[in-house]
């Protein structure tokens, strides 16, 4: 129980954060300062924000269809928090291990979807009704390469359980360099970077929402609350992918462990945060320099490129795992 | 605890299950669909099936069920479409089929065994690949080949001029 209320309060708290540190690396990186009034360095921006988004007025379009409209933020935002349950933080920091854990993940993030589209269409208007095509399209087509880019860890891990994952990563090479799945699945790594971030609806691939075609997209219509929730979703979505590509390529929380008692449990837990924290730093960086694809070259690119890659990678490695 | 969730969520996969014959729109229906689908991957969960339920969500409720929904917004449906009239002889088909199946469902409960301790086992990933690649071979090329096919195919209807 201490564990769901640690986990959930430490999730919810940095996915607030996270818009910040949003908006102050894209600033830094396009010569901006970035938000600095709300308390230091604009610290208190996301409780500001938070607080802004309550008192908004909440907006139901006339011909919204009601029970739907009110009903998407909800389904989209569950799915993104539920995925946390099976997330090891740490050896002790986990709510419960299941025997297919990654499983269960995708299985859940896989419901997401049902949030943007039913999102964009039941808000019964021209631009959020494309965005949320475009996004059903779009996530249905990675989600192939997403799942099967993982086959190749599994195949050589041999287990779905998150924390087996982490715990078959612990050895090192030559003492010193870790033997983490990125140096023995690179080429399932970056399918599997490539196609999380268009899981995830950002850019380069936020065709979805596209601000210059679509407006904001599959919530165009959506203000207040339930916008902050489809945003949070969003934001949890992140963290997900980013904690799974740590758990399966760059060893979970394995690190060096050190010091008094107190330290040796805190340490895997930051280990495990810093690892996320370089892929969030990443996809912040890729939002703020790489242009959008065009519709046509992401859909070639997932199907043409990513899809027959991640088929190779799983014939040559079960073709090693075989022979070793 | 677990009979109550059992009730529970077997109530939901009959009432879903219900509603998706007796609404009249049809993204309702798809809609009643996936929570059936979803409850159902609960009931797998009870029953100590935590691949079955996994991969139940994923292929059903996470990927067909959203290739449904988009074609219902893409095609817009009406409120109210109403195709029943040139289907009508169907029925003559469809109650001794429906009834065959009953008589199938009513055969299979009527001759499982209650699930042993052994039903941990089972379940597991390891276990369902065992028995795919060993035991259900001919079965598992069988409906890889069915699949095939079916891929074929779709793709000749999608480009008339190959």
């Amino acid at each position: 129980m201490i564990k769901i209320i640690v986990i959930f309060g430490g999730v919810m708290g940095s996915l607030a954060y996270l818009t910040w540190v949003e908006r102050k690396v894209m600033a830094r990186v396009q010569m901006r300062p970035g938000p600095t009034r709300v308390g230091p360095y604009g610290l208190l921006q996301p409780i500001a924000d938070g607080l802004k988004f309550l008192f908004k007025e909440d907006v139901i379009p006339t011909n919204a269809n009601r029970f739907l409209y009110i009903a998407a933020p909800v389904v989209s935002l569950i799915p993104a928090l539920l995925s946390f349950s099976v997330i090891p933080f740490g050896p002790w920091l986990q709510v419960t291990d299941l025997s297919v854990g990654l499983l269960f993940i995708f299985a859940v993030t896989s419901l997401g979807v049902y949030g943007i589209a039913l999102g964009g269409w039941a808000s019964n208007s021209k631009y959020p009704l494309m965005g949320a095509m475009r996004s059903s399209a779009q996530m249905i087509s990675y989600e192939l390469s997403l799942t099967l880019s993982v086959v190749g860890v599994l195949m050589i891990a041999n287990t779905l359980s998150l924390n087996q994952l982490v715990l078959s990563q612990r050895n090192t090479w030559l003492g010193f360099l870790p033997r983490w799945n990125i140096f023995v699945q690179p080429v399932a790594f970056l399918v599997y970077v490539v196609s999380a971030i268009a899981e995830t609806n950002r850019l380069p691939f936020d065709l979805a929402e596209s601000e210059q075609e679509l407006v904001a997209g599959w919530h165009t219509e959506y203000s207040s609350l339930k916008f902050a929730m489809f945003m949070l979703a969003e934001y949890a979505n992140m963290v997900t992918v980013s904690a799974l590509a740590t758990i399966m390529f760059l060893g979970g929380w394995s690190g060096p462990v050190f010091g008094p008692g107190w330290m040796q449990a805190v340490l895997p837990t930051i280990w495990f945060i810093l690892k996320i924290f370089v892929f969030i730093f990443f996809y912040v960086l890729l939002r703020s320099t790489i242009p959008r694809f065009r519709y046509d070259q992401l859909m070639k690119f997932g199907w043409k490129v990513l899809l027959p890659l991640s088929l190779a990678n799983i014939v040559a490695t079960s073709f090693i795992v075989a022979i070793s | 605890m677990i009979q109550l969730l059992f009730f529970f969520f077997a109530a939901v996969v009959v009432g879903a299950a219900i509603n998706v014959l007796v609404q009249r729109h049809v993204l309702y229906s798809a809609l009643s669909l996936i929570l059936m689908l979803t409850a159902m991957s609960v009931l797998f969960i009870l029953l100590r099936a935590d691949f079955l339920a996994v991969i139940n969500v994923i292929v059903y409720a996470g990927a067909i069920m959203v290739l449904f929904i988009f074609v219902i917004m893409l095609l817009n449906l009406p409120q109210d479409e109403d195709g029943a009239d040139r289907l009508r002889w169907l029925k003559f088909l469809g109650i001794p089929l429906g009834l065959f199946f009953l008589f199938l469902v009513g055969a299979t409960v009527w001759n499982v065994e209650p699930a042993s301790a052994q039903a941990q086992l089972v379940g597991s990933p390891q276990a369902i690949g065992q028995s795919l690649f060993t035991e259900y071979l001919l079965p598992f090329e069988a409906t890889s080949l069915l699949i095939l096919i079916a891929l074929i195919g779709a793709v000749i209807f999608a480009k008339k001029d190959l």
